[in-house]
């Protein structure tokens, strides 16, 4: 069959597209309410709660910020900041003192109405005596809370921070209701577009719509989100394949391609701040020499890293940790390639004709470590550099291994902004520094850039620290690793998902709807 | 029939015996797993302040013998103490609400309760099927019938799980879809919900273990055949089915009662990889999880529940094989 298309519908179809890009509206139907949503998530424990200071991967994160909770701000799919819980908010001109101005009308599944009271108790749950929040950092620099009125707090910071709206878009820092925290942890109770049905840890979750949620309309369109908690990989592929649930996470970068071929189903993959490094302690020789340190930079072959470990689901690092999911990501900044001969004229500079170091590697550092390992020891024979791989074992790495031997593999997720991501690991002394470098003018450009609310100045002060990291850093960030997802046509999104996380930043259940 | 009763007392008091001692085994082994609870809790951020203030919060500091009689006497009475888990949950809510709340007996029962559903399941489609392959395999012996239920049940115990239950995938839900490829079963369901989702896992087992029972029913029946008292049946004229299940089987029943009894220990203790794969919220991986975070206690009682099924299957296999045998049921 041939397709016949008259004039007139075609000059009918062009107008059409017209009128839709004026709008600007994405040529999609308006999303449905309604329907149920079925997950096949990784990240599952035992040990799994609703108290989302201790939430540290997919499967609660999804189900805690991603459905039952709101967090003041959060991050849109479009990598913009917008208000969750806060509707707006301003800066005092150093940025030390930031004034949130809350959402009325807002309840908790329980029914009690949402404040500033929700607000402060729940930013002091993360600093309380005894607790261990991941949130800490966060929310101790911030030296007084005050209620302004029921719908207005103001936090005063113990130095300015332009970043601070960014830090409570923290998945968290939860609003959880005053006075009635503990009920609120075992039962699962926040403000969130569903509340819990039931929740059996390390196996299922399942929460259904908040009819009483204040913006019913546009957020949480599915009537009830099933979460099931799928360990092996292949089995999450299957259970996608088979129609048993409707999206699943952390795809086998092995069964993309597989899943391709499927036209039901679509491989959502987006590249975000999650990168593998190999830091290297400069307190033990010779890593104590940067020209040392640059030799082994010029060593690794990035690109066939990218291509055998990830299989091409990933894209080069420039030995910062800054990511394209980060807003002042320096893009066009100069690459470090594979380079031998540089590589052998910084060790000339260092003063050393060959070089024998250990690389300390295990798959429980990142998956693919070992193999990683390999290729830099074979891209580094061709510099003169002897790399010699000691295969650690997986159980205990980040107490025995990171932090503890001189040179070693390990990831990071990344963080949603600049000075989170250097303050947590790359700021002198801090306690995950995992080089223990320091640089003065880094050093100096942070301070800087933390307090600055002018973009255009931040945008530079931001380009010169990644320059600084790649010249003189300790780490050597070979690769950033995709987020690769994939759901069924059943469900569908706005046609962007965010890059910060896997699956929509882990807010889909929030932003898609079905079919 | 005293005798009877000193042969089961026996077998009862060795049973107990090797419990404890399992369970000073497992103690044991458990504490020397490397990395502990807290370091896995709190993964990069462990600082030795942290980790000693949990280990102690945990009792981990106390020498292991007092931890070692505090468990075991727990233990007996079903108090298998709280996870480590929920401890360090209700430290951070500050209220136990529930004083049941989170122990590792709650825990580990509505799992267990899966567990012995997807064996009864399996059982109920194995046993059955096994024993009638079995006979009709010595029946017809050495006939075209009897080698392949041979070879096919040695082909289906020679491959790996996973592999069974990826075939049985392709084969039952992907390209006719009859059956569900997930089984997450769940209490809301009704019984023949949580039969449709068992299913797969259900048959993919049932092939695992199939060859095991057929062939030594096969095996303990053709051994019999030989018998004088066969040869007299035969020769009475008896039709060679009656001489199998009337004359020749109740005699085999020994030898097959203890290879019945192994596979349905192995169905309660040995089906991770199986519940993995089809997402089966088991024993298995609750106990696989628990390893993972180091959750002691769960792990424990698991290597104990474990234990003890294949203990108990073992001694009601003893007892059964001996109520079988005339010879040990009436002595002279």
């Amino acid at each position: 069959m041939t397709l016949n298309i008259s004039r007139r519908t075609a000059l009918k179809t062009a107008a059409a597209a017209g009128a839709l890009s004026v709008t600007g509206m994405p040529a999609m139907a308006a999303p449905k309410h309604g329907g149920t949503y079925r997950i096949g998530m990784s990240g599952g424990n035992t040990s799994d709660t609703w108290d989302s200071r201790t939430h540290s991967d997919s499967f609660m994160i999804n189900m805690g910020a991603g459905c039952v909770f709101e967090t003041l701000t959060e991050v849109s799919s479009a990598g913009e900041l917008v208000g969750e819980l806060a509707e707006s908010w301003e800066a005092s001109p150093d940025a030390k003192i930031w004034t949130f101005n809350l959402r009325k009308g807002v309840t908790f599944h329980n029914g009690k109405p949402f404040g500033a009271d929700d607000v402060i108790e729940s930013m002091n749950m993360h600093v309380e005596e005894g607790a261990k929040s991941a949130a800490k950092p966060i929310v101790s620099a911030v030296s007084e809370m005050k209620k302004l009125s029921d719908h207005q707090v103001q936090f005063v910071l113990k130095s300015g921070s332009a970043d601070f709206p960014y830090l409570v878009s923290d998945y968290h820092i939860c609003m959880f209701p005053a006075g009635q925290i503990a009920e609120a942890i075992a039962g699962g109770i926040g403000t969130g577009p569903y509340k819990v049905v039931s929740f059996e840890p390390g196996v299922r979750a399942l929460v259904t719509k908040f009819e009483d949620h204040w913006d019913a309309d546009n957020r949480g369109y599915f009537a009830e989100v099933e979460q099931i908690y799928i360990a092996d990989a292949s089995a999450r592929v299957n259970a996608l394949m088979t129609s048993q649930v409707d999206a699943i996470n952390r795809v086998d970068f092995k069964s993309v391609k597989l899943l391709n071929a499927y036209i039901n189903i679509d491989i959502i993959e987006v590249t975000g701040n999650m990168h593998n490094t190999f830091p290297m302690l400069v307190g033990n020789a010779p890593f104590d020499d940067v020209n040392v340190r640059r030799a082994l930079k010029y060593a690794v072959n990035r690109q066939e890293m990218v291509d055998k470990i990830l299989l091409g689901h990933g894209a080069v690092g420039n030995d910062h940790p800054i990511g394209p999911a980060n807003q002042y990501y320096a893009a066009d900044l100069e690459q470090t390639e594979y380079d031998p001969d540089k590589a052998k004229f910084y060790l000339k500079e260092a003063g050393l004709s060959s070089l024998n170091v250990d690389l300390s590697v295990s798959d429980g550092a990142f998956a693919g470590a070992v193999d990683a390992g390999q290729l830099y020891q074979n891209s580094g024979n061709g510099a003169g550099i002897n790399i010699n791989i000691v295969q650690e074992p997986a159980d205990g790495y980040w107490s025995n291994v990171w932090l503890k031997k001189p040179w070693c593999a390990c990831y990071w997720s990344g963080r949603a902004t600049e000075d989170w991501m250097f303050s947590t690991a790359y700021e002198s002394g801090v306690p995950w520094n995992d080089t223990g470098w320091q640089n003065e003018r880094f050093q100096k450009l942070l301070l800087e850039g933390r307090a600055q609310l002018d973009t255009g100045l931040r945008s530079e002060i931001y380009r010169e620290m990644q320059s600084i990291c790649r010249d003189e850093g300790a780490t050597v960030v070979p690769m950033y690793q995709n987020y690769v997802d994939a759901k069924s046509n059943r469900v569908e999104h706005s046609g962007k998902t965010g890059n910060l996380w896997m699956l929509d930043n882990l807010r889909s259940c929030k932003r898609w709807w079905t079919a | 029939m005293n005798n009877v009763i000193t042969i089961i007392g026996k077998r009862l008091g060795l049973g107990l015996l090797t419990m404890f001692m399992v369970s000073v085994i497992i103690f044991l082994a458990v504490n020397m797993l490397p990395g502990d609870f807290a370091q896995a809790l709190l993964g990069q951020s462990a600082t030795p302040e942290a980790v000693a203030a949990i280990r102690k919060d945990l009792g981990l500091d106390k020498p292991i013998h007092i931890r070692y009689f505090d468990w075991l006497l727990g233990a007996v009475q079903w108090d298998f103490g709280t996870s480590f888990a929920k401890a360090n949950f209700s430290s951070y809510a500050g209220t136990t609400a529930d004083a049941n709340f989170g122990t590792v007996a709650d825990q580990l029962a509505p799992r267990f309760a899966n567990t012995l559903f997807l064996a009864g399941v399996t059982a109920a489609i194995a046993v059955p099927l096994s024993l009638l392959i079995g006979v009709l395999a010595a029946l017809y012996r050495y006939s075209i019938f009897d080698r392949i239920a041979n070879v096919s049940t040695l082909t289906s115990i020679s491959s790996p799980e996973f592999f069974v239950a990826y075939i049985l995938i392709l084969l039952l839900a992907v390209l006719s879809p009859v059956f569900p490829s997930l089984s997450n079963i769940h209490d809301g369901m009704d019984f023949g919900q949580k039969l449709e989702k068992t299913m797969l896992p259900a048959l993919t087992l049932t092939l695992v273990v199939t060859a095991h029972m057929m062939r030594m029913t096969r095996a303990a029946i053709i051994n019999l055949l030989a018998s004088p008292y066969i040869e007299m049946a035969r020769l009475k004229g008896l039709s060679p089915f009656r001489i199998i299940v009337v004359h020749a089987l109740p005699n085999a029943l020994a030898p097959i009662i203890n290879v019945i009894a192994l596979n349905l220990a192995y169905l309660i203790t040995g089906v991770v990889v199986v519940e993995v794969v089809f997402v089966y919220p088991g024993v298995g991986q609750l106990f696989v999880d628990s390893v993972k975070i180091r959750d002691i206690p769960v792990v424990q009682a698991c290597c104990l529940v474990f234990a003890a099924a294949y203990i108990s299957l073992n001694l009601i296999a003893d007892v059964m094989s001996i109520l079988s045998n005339p010879r040990l049921r009436l002595p002279k």
